[in-house]
């Protein structure tokens, strides 16, 4: 992402601008809603109280930024490498598939601290194979990383259909989704943990993935700010033909960094498959891997910044449902819509308020300097 | 096999080609003029929804068509804003778009209709009707290319022929005009036509202006002549089969239409083929062949059978300075 205007400091560049582009992407939802005929102010208010005004509530939050977390990273990863990856969709799906095996398989027979860390590897495992295949045909053949992963989505989308209506399907049902995972193959829920802290989160499926994905925004900022690699990858991502010339393995790193994208998107399934449903079902992901685009873009590529937009758009899919309940005007889309316009405004149009900010910062900052010596003359 | 029955899948084909091809070819001038559009999708969808609305409201298809194309100029000069003003990214920008629309279409169709996001059942003369040309039934006797005469070739939607009428003009209009020179030349080498003295941006922006007209059409089609209205994500995917085409048409017109031809076909294949034994393989899965256009697509773009080569300067923004 190249920035062809004045360098700011990293508060206005981080802080202020992709916040003003978010205002500017909930006021247009906002002009949306009051073109339908309902109160803006009235629907954030009743968003905010559905997401926050309650313990379920909370939980359910958590839950979605859960999701939010791993896909937005999984964007991020790709991101610092210069590499768009849209397929984080694809490859959750994909990494559904490897939780509902060892679920499945080791359910029956291990407690879930057993299967769960079994579980997160294939999930990774089966996400990066999925991000594997796009990374070396860029890497090696040329082909676009955006359109194949775009068609990996699609295969990914029509693999998993074949899987769950045919081979995988529970005997005798009607429904498209495997059997329902033994108790070992389900990640427990937070409920009792939060109990203990004096909040009741009713039915909300918040689980244990809610830790593993923390970990993973740990493990990427070490990942990409304290290791080699993350500096080989950053430094592709900047400057491509600096990466060569410093003697860098471009295909390599472009391998690694959609290997590790793939694996994040890949462990966003634990969350619905074994943390929520217990038994893989069709379209689980339900958008997830693109919401990853919207929350990396805000969060600008940083765990720091990803997770409050995470949790953001956590908030957006519990506070929308209950929306959608309480205001008959206003359906879920209302979420697609500001997704849309988060990424269009956070990620696609960030340059027109840019210079502006810009300018007005450069007014403000040159003051200080100039005061100092008007204060001397009295 | 027997004539009858090939014609009728040839006639299916060519009915679910037609938004596939006007959608490909809108994409092919915005990527020739250097604008990725992976908006195509979004922009179908909501010219489906807008021409529906327009076509309940006036009674007219034609004003109904007027409304898909005002809405998907719309969502392209969007577009063209993020991506030739402020020089933003193109795929983010396509992205936003296709996330907005698919919102915004359930939104307003459940707002103003209340019937799950669907635009009331047109009928008549709101929708787009069959044309039969002249002399059709007259041949139709002819042994062997009577019926093909009669019952493909004639008997067609209207939008079909414009569809198929526009890949000659757009082979005319990109190989045989200064516009069409002038706006390859913006996607290969803008800093060349820049110091040619023509404004690259404008270039650029009736490109895609071009292209929000097309997928208006191909929106419309899709909602006031294959079906009766608007039903929430109608598009189903159709605007990235499209971009697929596009790429594996290598960007020319007249293989584009092969292109979409191949994947209608596909597409009647994967309705007719279920539960279907056939010699050698088996049932085939639906699933399968419904994945092949994507699956061809990326073989084709790892360069296994030719090369996809994108305009040069494709997805990158213009500056002057550099």
């Amino acid at each position: 992402m190249s920035r062809p205007y004045a360098k700011l400091p990293p508060i206005v560049d981080y802080g202020l601008i992709p916040l003003l582009n978010v205002l500017l992407a909930f006021a247009v939802a906002g002009i949306v809603v009051a073109i339908v005929g309902e109160s803006p102010v009235e629907a954030a208010t009743l968003m905010l109280r559905g997401a926050f005004g309650y313990g379920e509530g909370i939980g359910f939050t958590l839950y979605y930024a859960t999701n939010f977390i791993l896909t937005g990273l999984a964007v991020a990863v790709a991101f610092h490498a210069g590499l768009f990856n849209i397929g984080g969709e694809g490859q959750a799906y994909l990494g559904g598939l490897g939780v509902a095996i060892v679920a499945l398989s080791l359910g029956d027979v291990a407690p879930w601290w057993v299967t769960l860390p079994v579980a997160v590897v294939s999930a990774a495992a089966f996400g990066a194979l999925w991000a594997f295949l796009p990374a070396i045909l860029q890497a090696r053949r040329g082909a676009h990383i955006v359109i194949t992963t775009i068609m990996f989505n699609f295969i990914a989308a029509s693999l998993m259909n074949y899987l769950l209506v045919g081979p995988l399907k529970l005997e005798g049902s009607m429904q498209p989704a495997t059997r329902t995972f033994a108790e070992g193959g389900q990640a427990p829920k937070l409920g009792s943990l939060f109990e203990a802290l004096g909040l009741d989160l009713g039915g909300a499926p918040l689980n244990v993935t809610f830790f593993v994905a923390l970990l993973a925004a740990v493990g990427v900022w070490v990942l990409i700010w304290r290791t080699r690699l993350g500096y080989e990858l950053r430094t592709l991502g900047h400057s491509p033909r600096a990466a060569r010339y410093a003697g860098m393995n471009e295909v390599r790193l472009i391998v690694v960094a959609m290997a590790i994208s793939g694996a994040l998107a890949g462990m966003m399934a634990l969350n619905p498959v074994m943390g929520d449903q217990a038994r893989l079902q069709i379209d689980f992901p339900e958008g997830a891997g693109f919401v990853g685009i919207a929350v990396a873009l805000m969060g600008r590529g940083h765990p720091a910044g990803i997770i409050p937009a995470a949790l953001l758009f956590g908030v957006l899919y519990q506070g929308g449902a209950e929306l959608a309940f309480d205001m008959p005007g206003i359906s879920r889309d209302m979420i697609v819509i500001i997704q849309g316009l988060v990424i269009l405004f956070a990620g696609a149009m960030e340059n027109m308020i840019r210079p502006g900010v810009g300018a007005f910062y450069h007014r403000i900052a040159l003051r200080p300097a100039a005061l100092p010596a008007a204060r001397e003359t009295p | 096999m027997d004539l009858s029955m090939a014609i009728n899948i040839a006639d299916s084909a060519i009915r679910l080609s037609t938004p596939l091809l006007f959608a490909a070819l809108a994409g092919l001038y915005s990527e020739r003029a250097g604008i990725f559009d992976i908006g195509l999708e979004g922009k179908m969808l909501i010219s489906a929804f807008f021409s529906a609305v327009g076509a309940s409201i006036t009674g007219s298809a034609v004003l109904g068509l007027g409304c898909g194309i005002l809405a998907a100029v719309f969502f392209s000069l969007v577009h063209g804003l993020a991506s030739i003003t402020y020089r933003g990214n193109q795929i983010v920008s396509g992205v936003a778009l296709n996330f907005v629309a698919a919102g915004l279409t359930v939104l307003l169709g459940q707002n103003w209709y209340g019937q799950g996001g669907r635009t009331p059942a047109l009928t008549g003369a709101e929708r787009f009707g069959d044309v039969t040309l002249p002399g059709a039934s007259a041949l139709g006797e002819v042994l062997f290319v009577g019926p093909i005469l009669r019952d493909l070739v004639s008997g067609q939607n209207v939008l079909v022929y414009v569809a198929f009428l526009m890949v000659p003009v757009t082979w005319f209009v990109l190989f045989r005009t200064r516009f069409g020179l002038r706006m390859r030349a913006v996607g290969e080498n803008p800093a060349a036509v820049d110091t040619a003295g023509i404004s690259v941006a404008w270039l650029r922006y009736r490109a895609v202006i071009i292209c929000g007209v097309l997928t208006g059409f191909a929106g419309t089609y899709l909602a006031l002549a294959q079906s009766a209205g608007f039903n929430r994500d109608m598009s189903a995917g159709k605007g990235y089969i499209a971009l697929a085409a596009l790429i594996f048409a290598k960007w020319r017109p007249v293989p584009l239409m092969g292109a979409c031809l191949l994947f209608g076909f596909l597409d009647t294949v994967s309705i007719r083929i279920q539960g279907v034994q056939l010699p050698f393989v088996g049932t085939v899965s639906v699933q399968f062949v419904q994945a092949l256009p994507y699956i061809l697509t990326v073989v084709l773009l790892a360069g296994f059978v030719g090369k996809a080569v994108p305009p040069k300067a494709g997805g990158v923004p213009y500056v002057k300075e550099r």
